[in-house]
């Protein structure tokens, strides 16, 4: 056991917690978000996606030790944004949720792309998001809803 | 339509978006048992001797489940309704192992840390017998798969277990033989599929717990939760009605989730111990030990005289349904049934064959299951006949193909099975499809193909029918309640799985209820709560679900137009949705009629409920196009756009109905182009993670060009028929037909990748 000091959805938090295990079991279980999803448990699916120090990591595959200091933000801090809000009406407008279950995941991705890059083309897009895997809507409504978001958002990322 | 087939958001869309608790396991209570299984190494094996004693040692370990702790009851994971059409040959844990990641044991501990050490721990002593690895060699093996005498069908489906047969079949409309000898152009070929895994993003979870009232309650993501309890049931030997299964928000099906998987285990620890318990099973687990795609052989004969006019097919198929039967004879039928209509101006027209066991994962029910599989062998044949004929693939469809008004005696003789029911096509558009897409895809200009150097440029097309529902067999039921302050509760039994049913089932009872979607809370499904739906499968939501939703909208109407009546004292009242209005000019709104009816005077709760069973399953149709670029150095296919025209009717919700059909073909795509569940030479999954099989990701999909034709069924909901799974239809064969007319090269087998082509490309340049 070890006590790690991270910051969560822009609060400070610490815990004591075994140091192997994963990121994604701490944020269900110790601080009971449960918005990131696990599809896989092996990094290849995106569902267990957070914000990792402004970069996009799956959570599954980080081990909490790895936390130290990091500013974490998951969907549910995410949704306090008005960036989130933009994303939010941009992927209802564009039908881009089907069963939902890889959508807070897309979600972060699409803020980091943004983070990013605030206009991406579409070849940007399809590259910025392809570790998340959707299988459901065929990807064109969630690729729509990106570039509307760009749009009506512009100026925020 | 102010509400129908306009754009209306989701009514869960915003919930999902904030990450809300809304999935099975969000839902598990925090302190459950963990069911764990131990899983097979072996294709085929006897356990001899199971030595748990360590692992019950362990402190957390509660128990360990074997064959010995159930009774002999077969049943089977099917999901489908009662008396089922598959054979009843899984008990919930068995003394034989059939398939590598078949169950052999479970541990129950209070940790999935503990429940893996235990596993670790527990020692089993397996015979190992011969696996059935070849479907093509599986009849008459000397391995029998299912030779327990407890197997079982629950009427004549060919089932012949010690032949390793789950289920045969054979229909003909005239002599197949003697029309084929009197044509003038004859082709036979054999094609294969492949299994394709479900790959829905949330796995296989349930979890169950004990109420007070000493019933049992489960949580689970599934498709069928009305036939799941029925299943636990019988399964278990539970009264139904100690039984009460919630289905939470579902993250994806595409039929995986109409099947039991863990459900058994996880009820049978609860009912016994009296504590929650729970299982999600791992990425691997979903891979290997759930269901795939029925792989097939099919050998298609098809004779046409010389004007172009098919006049046989003759259809044999083989289909492998792993190591249990579930859905083996229903998938078997639909790919005659779904498929063969398409050309319905032949004279005569033969299919048949058997669906054999093998100890590979066991096949089940997949989006638009049979229809990909015959679809591709069908459509591919047809463009090879074609080159045969010197015709023109279009024009040979424009011929040949189902029209509006006509029929095909397929549709009496084969339903999914049993016999089937007839019907005229009341609508059909595939000549506007076919139209329609061609012009989109720009045929004329593109067809056969175009070099461009490096890359040859070409195009290829498909057209497919599904069904919408099972006629006289699937019913849907709702119940719609009206709440003080004018506003209505939709029950429905209905199961949105993701496709949006909650949504489109609300938006058929705001229309006629003539209000807003505000004023209509749905809620799906729970069987204490909602009333009877057979589930989502075999595309029957929209169609079957959404028609029971319009007759109980219409029953609500009359119930609060004589409401109003009594209330305004008088026989001729008017109703806009807001507001009742009599012939004196005398007016009550609905929010002062409904608190009136609930506070004040002859106080009552406005409730109705119906059911709907559809009496014929419109078709919907489409025909899909492709444009592809083919890299002739590597054999690389890039999709630069896919073009799917369809006729679902009226689409109820325009967005959603998109999203099925671009959904359905990018899952086509993927099995067209790539995926493919593969086994090691003892029967071991190799393709057992996301990493070793490749689903489409976005870098894999251009363009996707989907519109709908102008379509108004009538039996159907506002006009609607189903687009659950026909976008999944026509990807392999589309596909097929333009690396054909880019390269002259036929790939007959799926999938249709880089290094097939390439090889093509060879063996042809040393030819």
């Amino acid at each position: 056991m070890a006590k790690i000091d991270f910051r969560l959805n822009g609060v400070p938090v610490s815990i004591e917690t075994q140091l192997n295990r994963r990121l994604l079991d701490v944020l269900h279980e110790d601080f009971d978000l449960i918005g990131i999803k696990e599809g896989c448990g092996e990094g290849e699916c995106g569902a267990c996606a957070v914000l990792f120090d402004h970069e996009i990591i799956n959570s599954c595959s980080v081990p909490i030790a790895n936390c130290a200091n990091k500013d974490i933000v998951t969907i549910e801090g995410f949704s306090n944004t008005s960036r989130y809000k933009i994303l939010k009406d941009a992927f209802e407008e564009e039908g881009a949720v089907q069963c939902g279950f890889c959508t807070p995941g897309m979600m972060i991705a699409a803020e980091s792309l943004l983070n990013k890059n605030p206009k991406p083309t579409t070849e940007e897009i399809k590259i910025g998001l392809s570790g998340n895997l959707c299988r459901c809507t065929g990807y064109n409504m969630i690729i729509k809803a990106i570039q509307r978001a760009a749009k009506v958002g512009e100026g925020k990322w | 339509m102010k509400v129908v087939n306009n754009l209306t958001h989701s009514v869960d869309g915003l919930g999902i978006l904030k990450g809300r608790a809304a999935y099975t396991d969000d839902l598990a209570d925090k302190n459950s048992l963990i069911v764990k299984v131990l899983r097979s190494p072996h294709a085929y094996a006897k356990i001899v001797k199971i030595d748990s004693e360590e692992a019950l040692k362990l402190p957390g370990i509660e128990m360990v489940l074997t064959h010995k702790d159930f009774s002999r009851v077969p049943f089977t994971r099917a999901g489908q309704g009662y008396p089922e059409p598959s054979p009843h040959d899984k008990f919930v844990l068995d003394e034989y192992v059939r398939y590598v990641g078949d169950e052999v044991l479970a541990v129950v501990g209070s940790d999935l840390a503990v429940c893996e050490e235990a596993l670790a721990l527990i020692k089993v002593e397996y015979e190992l017998l011969e696996p059935v690895l070849d479907f093509e060699k599986a009849i008459d093996h000397k391995s029998i798969i299912h030779p327990e005498p407890e197997a079982h069908e629950m009427f004549p489906i060919g089932f012949e277990p010690l032949r390793n047969i789950a289920a045969s079949y054979h229909m003909h409309v005239g002599d197949v033989e003697k029309t084929l000898s009197e044509c003038d152009v004859v082709i036979e070929e054999t094609f294969f599929t492949q299994a394709q895994a479900h790959v829905m993003l949330e796995p296989h979870t349930v979890n169950a717990r004990m109420d007070y009232q000493e019933r049992l309650v489960i949580y689970n993501s599934t498709q069928t939760p009305y036939h799941m309890r029925r299943i636990i049931s019988q399964g278990l030997n539970i009264p139904l009605s100690k039984i009460r299964v919630i289905k939470p928000r579902v993250g994806g099906g595409f039929g995986g989730k109409q099947g039991i998987h863990g459900e058994m285990l996880v009820a049978y620890v609860t009912y016994k111990t009296g504590k929650a318990a729970k299982m999600v099973y791992t990425r691997k687990e979903v891979f290997e030990s759930s269901y795939t795609r029925h792989p097939m052989k099919m050998k298609v004969t098809l004779g046409a005289d010389k004007s172009g006019v098919l006049k046989a097919i003759d259809f044999h198929c083989l289909s492998d349904t792993g190591a249990y039967g579930e859905h083996a004879l229903t998938v078997f039928m639909v790919v005659g049934s779904k498929v063969l209509p398409l050309y319905n101006k032949v004279d005569s027209v033969r299919f048949y064959g058997d669906v054999v066991y093998t100890n590979h994962t066991p096949a089940g029910a997949y989006r638009g299951y049979g229809a990909i599989q015959g679809n591709f062998a069908l459509e591919s044949a047809v463009d090879m006949l074609c080159v045969k004929l010197g015709m023109n693939p279009i024009e040979f469809r424009q011929l040949n193909m189902m029209k509006e008004t006509e029929t095909s005696p397929i549709f009496e003789i084969m339903g999914e099975g049993t016999a089937g029911t007839a019907m005229i096509m009341e609508t059909c558009k595939l000549e506007e499809c076919v139209e329609k897409g061609m012009k989109l895809i720009d045929w004329n200009d593109k067809y056969p193909s175009k070099d461009m150097g490096n890359k040859i440029k070409s195009v290829g097309m498909a057209i497919a029918m599904q069904g919408s529902g099972i006629p006289y067999i699937d019913m849907g039921s709702a119940t719609i309640k009206l709440n003080d302050d004018g506003f209505y509760n939709l029950l429905v039994g209905a199961t949105d799985i993701g496709q949006g049913s909650d949504t489109v089932l609300a938006q058929i009872a705001a229309e006629v209820l003539m209000t807003t979607m505000d004023k209509i809370v749905i809620y799906s499904s729970d069987t204490d709560l909602t009333p009877f739906d057979c589930g989502a499968y075999a595309s029957s939501t929209t169609y079957v679900s959404g028609n029971a939703v319009f007759k109980a909208a219409n029953d609500m109407l009359e119930a609060i137009l004589v409401e109003a009546r009594r209330i305004l004292k008088s026989k001729e009242v008017e109703f806009d949705g807001v507001l009742f209005t009599n012939e004196l000019g005398e007016t009550i709104s609905l929010i002062d009629l409904s608190n009136e009816i609930t506070y004040s005077e002859d106080q009552k709760q406005l409730s109705v409920t119906s059911s709907y069973v559809g009496h014929k399953s419109p078709p919907p149709f489409m025909a899909g196009f492709i444009e592809i670029d083919i890299d002739k150095e590597t054999g690389e296919v890039d999709i630069v756009n896919y073009v799917s025209v369809v006729d679902c009717g009226t689409t109820i919700n325009p967005k959603l109905a998109e999203g099925q059909v671009d959904g359905g073909i990018v899952q086509g795509l993927g099995m067209a182009m790539f995926e493919n569940v593969q086994y090691s030479k003892k029967g071991a999954l190799i393709s057992n993670s996301l990493m070793t099989y490749k689903i489409p990701t976005r870098v894999d999909i251009n363009n996707l060009t989907t519109v709908f034709v102008d379509s108004y069924e009538e039996s159907g909901p506002f006009g609607a028929k189903s687009v659950g799974e026909i976008g999944i239809d026509t990807p392999p064969a589309a596909l097929a037909n333009a690396v054909y007319n880019a390269l002259g090269i036929r790939i007959k087998t799926l999938p249709i990748t880089a290094e097939k082509i390439l090889l093509a490309i060879k063996a042809k340049e040393r030819n």
